[in-house]
Formats: structure tokens, sequence, C-alpha cells
């Protein structure tokens, strides 16, 4: 318990500089509309994301938060509504469009190659920065090995970042399931986006781990000023690190604001807890 | 090689010698992005450079004294070689001690300046500045997390540098005149001791015994700057100093710095260190791996490695020693060497070991003997950190697994009448920091050293220590009781990991078994026998029936010996919990706090004497993070066969 207080007022006190500026909307969703068939997932969902904040997105189950998050990178295209990022306007991108445009992600059931080591993994995050063609690579060129060895420095920094150097030629499979998580992190850190979508990062993850991925989300946010955007179904965690939420149910939008606001706002209240009819 | 380093009586002195004549050699290497990055013996003397002098700008001066947490890292010894410079007393301390244990030191020695690793140990400090007005500067070299940290006493190692480097340009030769005016008689470090009895003291080591020591041992063992080490082990304990910083500066050897904790078994197969040291309990956890991989091995593996294992057994400890051995054995064990050892060897790292020492407690024979018998020479040493570690050495060529060698050159010893060890050699300290009591109570007018260790000479004027003196008891009896040695008999199962005796002023001996979690949930899981944790496993019959199998072996040993077989062991429990550093059970060098336990289990303690048959306990664990949580379990006590001194020599 003792260590509790000290960190806290290193943290929140009256000894901590300034909290980061945020800057600018840098991504907004207007009246976003995606229909499957009969079902609405969202509906008329407006919002923004402000340069380097922790934005969540909140809601019961099936209230179209990965829907969001799928339109956001352009996994969905939506039926009606814009999306605005770094200065166009999209009525839906591609995925691959997204990604070089620096928007990166995590998904909610592990995507990673299993078989392969953690290096290789976030290794592949490297990718679309990866220049050398064909045959540089299949002849082992200067020009290609020297990529190549740029390309494992910035890998092992984020190897180093995120705490793994213990695992990085352990084969994926064989690790257990908060590290990774962490991998995953990792391999979208790799790609050195502008704009992070963390698809429940914390899901199945015991406390400790939770803590650990609390805190590597807010250092990625410090130090390299990524912008996140996360959904998150444990509200402590929402609560504590995000600087402002969205709330979804039934694919609509109830609430927005910071987290004390969310928190006392009676409509959200009801969402959560369901109400007398 | 034989250089003339006379003049070079401090450590700065030596560094920049090393820096004048191998330059361009390693001096330390530091795994950091997946790459082994080298500093030469050149870039160590610059980076001390910058750093003292930054250090001085901050108002570090002679005799002041300078805190150091943290890992083993190039930076970490640099400041340690920063602040000997400006004869300034560096204190290094144990990185995984909890902020309360770190506020003695700094307050005791008045420091001013700590250097820090990381976050963690940031925040530690910052926890017990209240109750540390004195420490005004802390520098940290991880600036990981700490950006948003304002706190007037922080700054980066990055802008001490840079500090530093702005005054060497103002006055190059500041620094140079601050190093001469060293001398060997100077302070050169401050240690503080583990606590295992009382209030830590800060034992004080000038330059001249650790020199003197750190050099006895490298001549005998031949050590040159062609040997490289791995710094794995608290750099606040004695050891690791010598061995990473004291030797490296004596003879320009190399030492790597691992990645991490957790990688220290990848690392040091990279590496493949020529001279390395590990206590009985690093060694011990190889060895169970080894083990435990060899079970999940096939059939034919696994028939391989019993068959040359047996050999080596039987042949492998008198082929290192050089002694006689026929020729088929001899063949048998050249090819067990090509499938087997050499391969075992490459494993765990030791392809290139030359010298490999072990001390800090007693080590199982065999465990010992395994680490000899596939060539890797493992050798024993004596020494504390009131004589910078090296007093007794087994030379090569004479190694007894029960002895710890002879004296090295330039001690020397003797025995009271109490069968205490003292001991008289260059290497003493200077003094404990602020405690002439204490000083006078163990060092005596005429420069003996009173070690509080009880021993004798063998037949060989080998020494073979039995147990601390004060420890050794009597039963009522009248029978010699040396807790100590029971419990390292205990320990030598691989199923038990700690074990705690009692029996002094008692009418017979009792014992508290803390079971190995890997071995027994290993031995376990072989008999599918289901257990849902470490509570629930401790107490079951079977666990019992397997321990009580040890302690009856420990007790058939005993009635061997005429002078112990009457303190065999009658009634023992197995305890619900790990003994834990955390809970002060253990020192941080994990030695059992045995007066401790006692008064903290004395209920247990009466049971094992009042012949009951389960006991009730409740005891406060403490966690990780601070915080604390509650076990509470109920405990079988068993009786243990003995022997009659007389029926088990004819059994053996």
């Amino acid at each position: 318990m003792s260590a509790q207080p000290q960190i806290a007022e290193a943290a929140g006190g009256s000894n901590v500089a300034p909290a980061r500026t945020l800057g600018g909307v840098i991504l907004s969703v207007e009246d976003v509309s995606l229909s499957f068939g009969g079902v609405n997932a969202l509906a008329e969902v407006s919002f923004d994301v402000r340069e380097h904040e922790i934005r969540a997105i909140i809601g019961p189950n099936g209230a179209g938060k990965s829907s969001m998050l799928n339109v956001m990178n352009g996994f969905y295209q939506p039926q009606r509504g814009i999306i605005r990022f770094g200065g166009r306007e999209f009525h839906g991108m591609k995925p691959h469009e997204a990604a070089r445009m620096g928007i990166g992600r995590t998904f909610q059931s592990i995507a990673l190659f299993r078989g392969m080591t953690v290096l290789d993994n976030i290794m592949t995050g490297r990718n679309l920065k990866m220049r050398g063609n064909l045959l540089q690579e299949l002849l082992w060129l200067k020009g290609a090995r020297r990529e190549e060895a740029e390309h494992r420095r910035a890998v092992e920094e984020i190897i180093d970042f995120l705490e793994i150097p213990h695992v990085r030629r352990t084969p994926v499979g064989q690790l257990p399931y908060g590290l990774q998580k962490r991998v995953e992190l990792a391999r979208a850190l790799a790609m050195e986006p502008t704009l992070l979508l963390l698809d429940e990062p914390m899901a199945g993850m015991n406390l400790e781990e939770k803590q650990d991925m609390c805190r590597f989300v807010l250092e990625v946010n410090d130090h390299y000023g990524t912008t996140i955007v996360l959904i998150e179904h444990d509200m402590g965690v929402v609560m504590d690190i995000s600087d402002r939420v969205v709330v979804l149910d039934y694919g609509r939008k109830i609430a927005d604001g910071t987290p004390d606001q969310v928190r006392g706002n009676q409509t959200v209240i009801d969402a959560y807890l369901g109400v007398a009819h | 090689m034989v250089e003339n380093l006379s003049g070079l009586d401090t450590f700065p002195k030596l560094l920049a010698h090393h820096a004048k004549v191998r330059g361009e050699r390693p001096a330390i290497r530091e795994k950091d992005l997946g790459i082994w990055q080298t500093w030469s013996w050149k870039q160590f003397a610059d980076e001390v450079r910058v750093l003292a002098c930054g250090l001085a700008e901050q108002g570090l001066k002679r005799n002041d004294h300078m805190a150091l947490v943290g890992d083993n890292r190039p930076r970490l010894y640099a400041a340690l070689c920063a602040a000997q410079c400006l004869g300034a007393v560096p204190v290094p301390m144990y990185q995984d001690a909890v902020a309360a244990e770190m506020a003695f030191p700094i307050q005791n020695a008045d420091i001013g300046h700590a250097l820090a690793e990381d976050q963690e140990q940031v925040d530690k400090l910052l926890e017990i500045l209240p109750r540390c007005p004195t420490l005004e500067h802390i520098y940290y070299d991880d600036t990981r997390g700490l950006h948003k940290y304002v706190q007037p006493q922080l700054m980066s190692y990055d802008r001490l540098r840079e500090i530093g480097a702005a005054r060497y340009r103002r006055d190059p030769a500041f620094l140079e005149s601050e190093i001469a005016k060293g001398s060997g008689d100077d302070p050169a470090a401050m240690f503080f001791t583990s606590g295992t009895t009382a209030t830590p003291k800060g034992v004080v080591l000038t330059h001249r015994a650790l020199i003197d020591r750190a050099r006895a041992a490298a001549e005998m063992e031949g050590l040159g700057d062609h040997d490289v080490a791995l710094a794995y082990l608290p750099p606040a304990w004695i050891g690791q100093n010598i061995f990473s910083y004291a030797q490296p500066l004596v003879t320009g050897y190399c030492i790597c710095c691992p990645e991490s904790a957790e990688t220290v078994i990848t690392d040091m197969r990279e590496i493949g260190p020529t001279y390395y040291f590990a206590p009985p309990r690093v060694l011990e956890a190889l060895l169970t791996q080894v083990s435990i991989r060899m079970e999940d091995a096939g059939r034919a593996k696994r028939a391989m490695y019993d068959y040359f294992m047996g050999v080596a057994r039987r042949v492998g400890g008198a082929i290192l020693e050089g002694g006689r051995v026929n020729g088929a054995d001899r063949l048998r064990y050249a090819l067990g060497d090509l499938l087997v050892y050499g391969p075992l060897r490459n494993t765990l790292g030791m392809s290139r070991v030359r010298v490999a020492y072990t001390a800090g407690e007693a080590i199982g024979p065999d465990l010992f003997k395994f680490y000899r018998s596939i060539g890797i020479n493992l050798k024993q040493l004596y020494g504390s950190t009131e004589t910078s570690v090296f007093v007794c050495v087994q030379p090569n060529g004479q190694v007894k697994p029960d002895t710890v060698g002879p004296p090295v050159r330039g001690v020397e010893l003797k025995f009271t009448a109490q069968r205490e060890l003292l001991i008289r050699s260059p290497g003493l300290f200077k003094e404990y920091y602020k405690n002439a009591q204490a000083t006078a109570e163990v060092k005596d007018r005429e420069g003996w050293f009173h070690t509080g260790d009880a021993g004798y000479f063998d037949s060989d004027g080998h020494l073979k220590i039995i147990d601390r003196v004060k420890d050794v008891g009597k039963l009522n009896d009248g029978t010699l009781f040396a807790p100590k040695y029971l419990e390292n008999k205990l320990k030598f199962f691989p199923y038990i990991k700690e074990a705690v005796t009692f029996g002094n002023g008692r009418d017979w001996v009792c014992a508290f078994i803390n079971i190995d979690m890997e071995a027994v949930g290993n031995w376990a899981e072989k008999r599918k026998l289901a257990y849902t944790g470490y509570v629930d496993l401790a107490s079951r019959d079977e666990v019992y029936e397997l321990v009580g199998q040890c302690v009856e072996q420990v007790n058939a040993d005993l009635a061997a010996d005429p002078e112990l077989a009457g303190s065999q062991i009658h009634r023992f429990l197995i305890l619900h919990k790990e003994l834990e550093a955390d809970d002060e059970e253990l020192t941080r060098t994990r030695k059992v706090r045995r007066g401790f336990i006692a008064e903290k289990y004395a209920p247990l303690v009466a049971a094992l004497y009042e012949g009951e048959r389960s006991v009730h306990v409740d005891a406060q664990v403490r966690y990780e993070d601070g915080r604390t949580g509650s076990i509470s379990a109920d405990l079988q006590v068993r009786d243990a066969k003995t022997f009659a001194p007389r029926a088990a020599q004819r059994a053996a």
C-alpha cells in the first residue's frame, strides 16, 4: 500500500507538469449509419477525435462499438455519413488506405501468426514501411540489408518499450494470453501509426495484466504522442485512462464527454443497468 | 600477462591505465535493443570523466556518499567509478529492496546524490524522500515514464552528462588533479550487510583492500584481458562488485550486462563467459531445468543421457582433477563429451568457462559433482563483505566438495577455543561506518577479524566451515546441534527448497520444511496427483511421505557420524507458504532468519514439541506491490524415523 500515494502524487498531484496538450481534431465521424440487412448497427453517429487524446468508446453488448471501429479503419463501408481524416473526406475507405494514412489497430480476438516468433510478428507491422523491391531482397543487396537493419532497430525499440525482450524468439502460440495481447499492440505500433484503434485491449486479462496494459497504453500515448481510440468493457479502466468517452447504445450515441460527465449521465446509467418499464 | 601496475593504487588510476594500454579492447558490453553494444576501455574512461565532472558540478565532494540503485548497467558502473574519481564513496543498493529498506543507508551515510536506474527506483527514492532530507539529487538513467515528474531533485543522466561535458571544456585539468589526490587507503566503496541479525551495517572497504584481493585471486587463476564474465547478480553484493568491477579493473577483462533478468540464460549462451560465478541456488535451478527437460526427452535420448552421466559421475571428476583413469573409461568419457557433456555445457552457456566459483552458502555434494563431472571447473571459495571476498579458494586439482580450500596468498587464519575462525588479511574492511562499537566487536587490536563462523582445517590444510558459532547449540543431553548443517543436508534434496531446524535447549531436533514447487509439482504431475496450488500441494499426504523419506535419509546419514548422531530430526511439518525475503523470513541473500521465524510461527514450533498431530496457522504475507494479505491452513505434524547410531552404520 505504501507505494500508492506517491504514484498518485506523481501522476496527478501538485508535483506534476501540465498534462500533454491536446491538439485539434484529427478525425471526425459525421452522421455515420451502418446496417446489415435489417439490423441497424450504427445510426447517425457523430463524434470527433482530437490529436494526442485517449478516446474511449463504451456501451453494452451489441451497442455497435466494434462496428464503429471497423468503419473507422475501413473494414466496413457505412451506408451513410462521412469520415474526415488527415484533411480528406471518406464515404468509406479501404483498410489498406487507412493503414497507409497512419491508422493502426488491434483486434478483439488476437490476430497474430501463431507459428511465427514475436520478433517476426512485429516485423510484419513494418510491411508498409518497406521500400526495397523483391529483386533487391532476393539478392540481399546492400540497400536491402541496411533497410532490414533499420526496421529491426525500430522493432527492437518497441520490444524494449513494451518489455518483451525475453520472449523475442518465442513463437507467439506458446505465449500466455496477456503477452500475446502485448505483441499485438507491438505490431500495431511497428507501423508508427498516428491513430491507434484498440479493440478491447484488456478483455480476458487478469488484474495484473490489465494494470500492465493500462500502463503501456498510457506510455504509448505519452511517449509517441499517438492518438488512441479504444473500446473497453471494464469501466474502471476506461474512466481511469481516457480523456473523453463516447457512449453507444443500440447503435446510437447516447452520451459524449469527459469520464466524469459520462459517469453522471442518467441515460448512460440506465443503458448499463437497465430501467424499470 | 605481467603488467606493471605499481603506483596505481585506486580504481580511477587503474581505469586511466587500461584506457591507455588497451583503449580499443572491450571493457563492458550491454545487450541493448537485441544487440550487444560494446564500450571500449577508452569509451568507458571517457564516460566516467564526463560523469565525474557532472557530479562535481552538482556538488559531489570528497568523502561524500553516493547511492547507486539499479541492475548491472554500464552507466551504473561508470557512475561508481566517477564517484571514486572525486574521492566520494559509492554505496550500491539492492535494486529489489523495498523503499523502507533504502531509507537506513541513506540516513546513515547522509547520502546527497543517488543514481536510479529507472522509474521504479525513482519512485522508491521519492517515497522515502521526506525521511531523507539529505537526498538532494536523484539522477535517472531510463527516462521512460518520468517525463511528467517535476520534483526539483530529479535530473536525467543525459542532462548530467551535458553539465559534465561543459565543465570539462571549461576546466580540463580539474579531474586529473582530483584523481591524483586519491590514495589506496581512501574508502573505495561501502556495502551494507544484509542485516540477518540486526540493523544493516555499512562495510567500508578501501581501494587497497579491494585491489589486493582482486589481484591475489586473479593471479592465482591466471585471469587476463582475454577473459569475459557475465554481470548478472545484484551490484550491491560485494561478490558482484569484485567480479564486475574490481577484477576487470585489475586485469582488464571484459564484463557483459544481460538484457534483463529473464534473458540471462540466453545472453550467457551468446557471450560464452570464461570466468563465471554463481551462488548454489542458481546452479541448482539450472540443473533442475536440465533434469526436467531430460525427463521430457525421448527414450533413446534419455537412455544415452543416463548412461553417460553415469560414466561422468564415476570418472568425470578424476579426469578434471588430472587423476588416474584407465584407458577404456577415458574413451567412454571422450565419447560422452562428444554426445552429451559438450552439448550440455553449450546449452548452459558454459562451453568456454575456465574458472567457475560458487559461494554464499553450502553447496550440495551431488550438485557440485554434477558440474565438475561434465568438465566445468567449478570451485568453492570462502569470504565475506568484510574480507573483500577472497579468503580461501580451492586450487585447481585439489577440489574437495566439503571444504572451501586453503587460504589465498596473504591471508592468515586461526581458530579460537570455540572453533571460531579468525582472519587477518590485506583485504579486511576498514570499519563499519559510524559504528565504532560494532567494528571493535569483530576486529581486535592485532587486526584479527572474528568471522563468527565455526570450522576447522582438515588433514590437507583445507578450511571446513560447519555453521555460525552463535547458532551452534546443544540439545538438553549435551549433543552438538549445528542447525545450518542439518538444514543444508535437507536442502540438498531437490524437493526441499528451504528448511528451518530447532533444537537448541530442547530434547530433540524438529524441522520446518518448504517444498520446492517446481520439483514437487513435477513429481505430482508424473503421479497424476491433482492439486490446486502451493498450499494444497504442501498439505498432501503423498508429499508428506516424500519429504518424510528425505528426512529419514538425512537421519540415516547423521546416524553414521558419532558427533551428530544425536541431532537426528524427530518431527517435522511442511509450511503452507514459501519463506520470503519480503516477509522478512529470509535475508535479501536468501538466508533463513531462524530467530524471526521461530517467533513468527511460535504456535507451530510448540506443536512440534507438544506432540500434536495437526495445527492451524494464520499468516500474513506481503505481495510484491507492497500490499498484504493472509493465508490460513491446517498443517499436519509428522514423526520421522530415527536410527540408532550403530544400526545405521551397518545399513550404510
